[in-house]
């Protein structure tokens, strides 16, 4: 087992592709750690990307956040501006695990682990964000609903990293929110979980909506047909019954000993409507 | 293959050498000699390794041995003055805020993340910064109360 | 105030009412300022110079005769010093079916038995290199059908598990096999004609899921066995002189041969009164040469050391209109893991401790099933049948119109009453609880939208068992204790406070250390609440017996009769005429001269603590459920519980606080979640979930002192009875928020949002 730490993505991503045997990025750690531990994996080479110059800093750019690769949860929410624009993906970076292990994780990480309970996957979807992906031959942009591709694979390629994390620039009258469902009030994995993000115009009336679902399928989901039903409704308590009926139509959860099919799919409803609610609240409906 | 690693613990400059698989807290237990932080799981749930990694509160089976160069740590064995405890670590034992006391080193370093964060936390933030520490035998009651007193004297 | 120091037997245990001077106060434990500081050494924290690290390696399979293990390759990689197998292990224990038990579960010898059954084990130069070998090793299995559940287990399509056990107990002798290795009966008064009489009788079943005591601590030890065959371990245990005892017995050691430490314990909570790897450390150790270190991970500690029963009660209660209960009935089926228990047993002891009753009968059968042995779990076994008898109460007591504390009071035990397990109580606590709680404010505090509020109590009976202290009086005039019995929650601050208090010294003055077992004589382990019951009462004698050396000491300094010599405050006095002119010998004096008065000083008291005051509690539960998701929290609780007399009210409070905490984790998250495989699932603090800091408020304690009569000071046990009644206290509150009556615990949200919707479906 060989450990590096490269001062460039050039290079970082050189010695990706170069590896003849299994390679793995080390951002926090949280994730890769826990399963060398268990023996799930047994790495041949580690790639620490947290000295490459600019990917533990976030930026507000003419277009939006660029968050780094490396940046810590528990960071996130020291940045004022980004907890004023994003505080649906801030709340669920912060919920990923311990206090300690928010010292140490990364939403990069949450994203390539590819559990479909990522805390800050579904906020990610719904917030409309990209990921910058780096390998030896320059960099593309993907969807974080396109990163995942099934529980514990994501669609990167060989020699490729993700670098950072972009957030759109918000419009005026927008406003987001995560919540998850756990039995405790913290340290649980989300036995399901929904992310809402909407803008209103100037009579409270809904213009745009993302909505997305976490740990109801394989990956998780940007539920179209949720968002289609609040955009042009002022919310009102009609349209939260159609939004939770068509949340909880769209999941396609299994039983394991976190929850059953039938527990996840009723929550599923019940937590579209409240994170819809506060979404809204937020974006100054009334 | 190992590496050799040149760190700062509670102040001293130390070097090791380990194997890329090892945790800061294998490291810290069987190359440095600092059994203060426990393995309660060694996956991240319970908090009992708790360590202050360059300001930052983490979990010391949640970090790789490898990754210190030139970074700086705090264990509980640097959290007294000299002879001069802490006031956590005095309210701590005032308040019978540890029974067994094997998660109280974890405690102490949580509580003294948030302290520095938040130096007068209403109780639930205190329960909520505490969450990932786990602690079997109290109830959490007695400890809740002790950095509530403590943080109280901290302020002055 | 002065020992009477002309009673004739300082070994009496009689009550004498007393003002203290140091029982009573908070004062700082010994190990406070080691374990603020990451001083205190745990299990894992020791090392031997060439130590090897020693892994086991653990069935897959619920159930599976083990064919053949080929450990050849593991055994030739370099680095690898042992590996063990049952060969290694024969069979010392001479016919002891229970000893043999002991062996078997720390490692498989024909069969493994569950998921995580020890099947073969390394010592190697580092933990990589015991990894790799644990790898090599080629275990062949042949997979035999598995039952898991406590119900399927006694149906009679149910995999046998073991050829030897057949039902004990029973009417008629059993002449098959079974999974039901004891049947058993308590109570007195005929339960059908109490039926009759009855205006309502309730009739419920009751399901609870296993549970871990989940210290944080993981099991460790540190073996070195010599080539001469004398041996050491240092080890995290409740009771390390029995674990020398029995790990002596199945290593074929003289007990004196093997010196067992402890180390400080990271919690135990009844789960550390068993060995389980130690066994292995000792014969790692002797086939390798050298020290071997074993340390469990968190997944080994809950796949295969000892969790507590689930369980299957059914109860019936008749009453009356006007609240006399005129019949109590329960069965109460409890699993014992993979080895025969008397779990069951103990919960038909304690289901209606709490009641008067004229006609109440109960039913216990202890089943085997393929999972880890169960191990006690703080007051073993009542938690489960107080949940079930709790909420038959509260059902009983709603269905004819009476409020359900009224009725529990109406119908508490006594002094005087007849227990259902059969003893009559002297002095006891259940009422004086039951009314503090009734004259709570808790009581009267109004609840919110979706909460409800949950009243129970519980019993615990207490053990006393074989104890022994030495009381050393230093030359400079200081005390040391040595104490057997593991402080597990700070039982050496209690015992020297009992010291300081019968020598009349101050605390500062007095420090207690536990002894190894070559230091000491046999002590029980520290389980039932004994810890400082018994071992304050030994401190108190060999103090006693210190206090005789010390006066023998005065008369021969004075040259006067021993009877002319009283102890008071520290200090030998004269009495009587004549010997007005002597100035008083403090302790310091007497140390100081000790050489020219007959040597050291000191006292010993080796006893066998009988009736240790069964103990009592009720607690007080608000609960706030969200009716869409089944999701409760506690919002806020408080427990009152007898103490006899709390020697360290801060340790105490600790562990009402600490219990019930515990006992609200069972009734609303923890459970061990078993796959159709019989392998568990959620071997991992991230989903067997206990409380975390955020999830509670805290926890209001009162203290009722009425004392023991037992204990020279009144003390009881107090560690157990805090985790009886939350259970059932939780799951009424749950009841009341929901409106639907709690019968599975824990009620995790899945569990109560399917309750309310079957309940709206109806």
């Amino acid at each position: 087992m060989r450990y590096e730490v490269p001062v460039t993505a050039k290079e970082a991503a050189s010695l990706l592709m170069k590896e003849k045997g299994k390679a793995f990025v080390l951002a926090g750690g949280t994730d890769l750690l826990v399963k060398m531990k268990a023996g799930v994996v047994a790495p041949d080479l580690i790639v620490d990307i947290k000295a490459i110059k600019g990917i533990k800093e976030i930026k507000k750019t003419a277009t939006g956040f660029t968050i780094g690769a490396a940046v810590p949860c528990a960071a996130l929410d020291e940045n004022a501006a980004l907890v004023k624009a994003w505080p649906g993906v801030v709340e669920a970076a912060n919920l990923i695990g311990s206090k300690q292990v928010q010292g140490r994780c990364t939403m990069a990480g949450n994203l390539c682990n590819a559990s479909p309970a990522a805390d800050s996957v579904p906020a990610l979807i719904a917030a409309g964000a990209k990921v910058v992906i780096t390998s030896s031959k320059g960099s593309r942009k993907l969807a974080v609903e396109d990163v995942p591709a099934g529980v514990g694979r994501n669609n990167l390629k060989k020699g490729e990293f993700i670098t950072a994390i972009e957030l759109p620039k918000r419009a005026p009258k927008s406003g987001d929110a995560y919540l998850r469902f756990i039995p405790r009030t913290e340290m649980d994995i989300a036995v399901v979980s929904c992310a809402v993000n909407l803008t209103i115009d100037g009579k409270g009336i809904i213009t745009k909506a993302r909505v997305s679902l976490g740990a109801v399928a394989i990956t998780a989901l940007l539920v179209k047909e949720a968002a289609k039903a609040i955009i042009g409704t002022k919310l009102d308590d009609a349209t939260k019954a159609k939004l939770a009926d068509i949340c909880s139509a769209a999941c396609k959860p299994i039983d394991d000993k976190r929850g059953t099919v039938e527990f996840r799919t009723t929550v599923a409803g019940v937590l579209a409507r409240r994170a819809a609610e506060t979404a809204y609240t937020r974006a100054g409906g009334k | 293959m190992g590496v050799h690693v040149q760190t700062t613990i509670n102040g001293d400059a130390v070097e090791f050498a380990c194997g890329v698989d090892e945790s800061l807290l294998d490291v810290l237990r069987n190359r440095v000699g600092l059994t203060g932080a426990k393995e309660g799981c060694g996956t991240g749930d319970c908090g009992a390794c708790s360590v202050i990694l360059d300001g930052r509160l983490v979990c010391s089976c949640l970090v790789l041995g490898a990754e210190m160069n030139g970074k700086s740590v705090e264990t509980i064995e640097g959290m007294a003055d000299g002879n001069v405890l802490h006031p956590l670590q005095q309210h701590f034992i005032d308040g019978a805020a540890l029974q067994c006391g094997v998660c109280t080193p974890g405690f102490l370093m949580a509580a003294q993340a948030l302290l520095r964060k938040n130096p007068d936390p209403t109780e639930e933030e205190i329960r909520f910064g505490l969450a990932g520490n786990l602690c079997r035998c109290t109830g959490y009651d007695k400890i809740v109360r002790a950095v509530q007193a403590a943080a109280k004297e901290m302020r002055g | 105030m002065s020992l009477d120091s002309h009673s004739s037997d300082p070994m009496n245990p009689g009550l004498v009412e007393r003002k203290f001077k140091v029982i009573g106060s908070r004062v700082a434990r010994p190990d406070g300022v080691d374990k603020v500081t990451g001083r205190a050494r745990f299990g894992a924290d020791a090392s031997a110079p060439g130590q090897l690290v020693g892994l086991v390696l653990r069935s897959p399979h619920a159930h599976a005769q083990i064919v053949k293990i080929d450990t050849k390759a593991a055994e030739k990689l370099p680095g690898v010093k042992a590996v063990i197998t049952s060969v290694d292990l024969p069979d010392y224990t001479n016919g002891d079916r229970s000893m043999l038990d002991i062996l078997e579960n720390c490692m498989a010898r024909k069969k493994a038995l569950y998921d995580g059954h020890a099947v073969a084990a390394v010592a190697a130069i580092d933990a990589a290199t015991a990894r790799k070998a644990l790898a090599l090793i080629n275990v062949t299995y042949k997979i035999l059908p598995h039952v898991t559940d406590v119900d399927e287990a006694l149906k009679h399509t149910a995999p046998i598990i073991h050829d030897h056990i057949f039902t004990e107990g029973t009417p008629q002798k059993s002449e098959m096999p079974s999974n039901q290795n004891k049947h058993a009966s308590y109570g007195h008064g005929d339960v059908e004609q109490g039926l009759k009489e009855a205006d309502v009788v309730i009739s419920r079943s009751f399901k609870t899921e296993q549970t871990h005591q989940g210290y944080i601590e993981p099991h460790s030890c540190l073996a070195s066995v010599s080539p001469d065959g004398a041996a050491e371990m240092w080890v995290c245990t409740q009771g390390h002189f029995v674990y020398r005892n029995q790990c002596a017995i199945l290593l074929g050691l003289d007990a004196n041969k093997l010196r067992v430490t402890s180390s400080e314990i990271g919690g135990g909570f009844g789960g550390k009164t068993h060995i389980w790897a130690e066994p292995l450390a000792l014969a790692l150790s002797r086939k390798a040469n050298r020290p071997v270190k074993l340390t469990m991970s968190r997944e080994e500690v809950f796949r295969c050391t000892g969790p507590t029963s689930s369980t299957s009660i059914d109860v019936k209660l008749g009453v009356k209109k006007d609240g006399t209960i005129t019949a109590a009935f329960a069965e109460l089926r409890y699993h014992g893991g993979a080895f025969p228990s008397t779990w069951a047993e103990l919960g038909a002891q304690t289901a209606f401790a709490c009641y008067d009753l004229k006609n109440v009968q109960t039913i216990s059968k202890d089943v085997v099933v393929n999972r880890p042995k169960t191990a006690a779990y703080r007051a073993p076994s009542a938690p489960m049948a107080a949940f079930a008898v709790e909420n038959a109460m509260d059902e009983a007591a709603k269905a004819i119109g009476m409020d359900p504390l009224d009725f529990r009071i109406k119908n508490a035990a006594k002094e005087g009453t007849k227990s259902s397990y059969g003893p009559v109580y002297g002095p006891i606590g259940i009422g004086p609880t039951l009314m503090a709680a009734k004259n709570h404010p808790h009581m009267k505090a109004p609840l919110g939208k979706n909460q409800g509020r949950g009243v129970a109590c519980g019993f615990w009976f207490n053990f006393g068992g074989q104890t022994c202290v030495d009381v050393n009086i230093t030359p400079d005039g200081n005390v040391t204790i040595a104490q057997g019995t593991i402080d597990v929650g700070g039982s050496r601050a209690s015992i020297a406070m009992a010291v300081a208090e019968e020598l009349g010294v101050t605390y500062d003055h007095v420090r207690s250390t536990i002894a190894d077992t070559s230091s000491l004589g046999h002590n029980d382990m520290t389980d039932g609440s004994r810890g400082t019951f018994s071992t304050s009462m030994a401190a108190i004698f060999a103090t006693r017996n210190a206090i005789t050396v010390l006066r023998n000491r005065a008369a021969k300094t004075w040259e006067i009769n021993v009877d002319d010599v009283e102890w008071k405050d520290g200090s030998a006095h004269p009495i009587g005429k004549g010997h007005g002119n002597l100035a008083p010998l403090s302790l310091k004096d007497l140390a100081a001269g000790a050489g020219n008065t007959g040597g050291p000083i000191a006292g010993h008291a080796e006893i066998t603590a009988d009736n240790a005051g069964v103990s009592f509690g009720t607690h007080i539960a608000d609960v706030e459920t969200d009716p869409e998701t089944g999701r409760s929290l506690i919002k806020r609780y408080t427990v009152i519980q007898d103490a006899g007399k709390a020697m360290h009210p801060s340790y105490v409070e600790g562990q009402y606080q600490g219990g019930a905490v515990q006992g609200i984790g069972w009734a609303l998250n923890e459970e061990y979640v078993y796959g159709k495989d019989g392998r568990l699932q959620n071997a991992a603090f991230l989903d067997y979930r206990i409380p975390v800091c955020s999830d509670l408020p805290f926890i209001d304690t009162q203290i009722l002192e009425i004392p023991n009569p037992n204990h020279p000071y009144g003390v009881r046990g107090v560690g157990e009875t805090s985790i009886v009644p939350p259970l059932a206290a939780v799951s009424i509150a749950v009841t009341n928020s929901t409106g639907v009556r709690q019968t599975h615990i824990p009620m995790s949200p899945p569990r109560v949002l399917k309750s309310i919707q079957d309940a709206k479906a109806k």
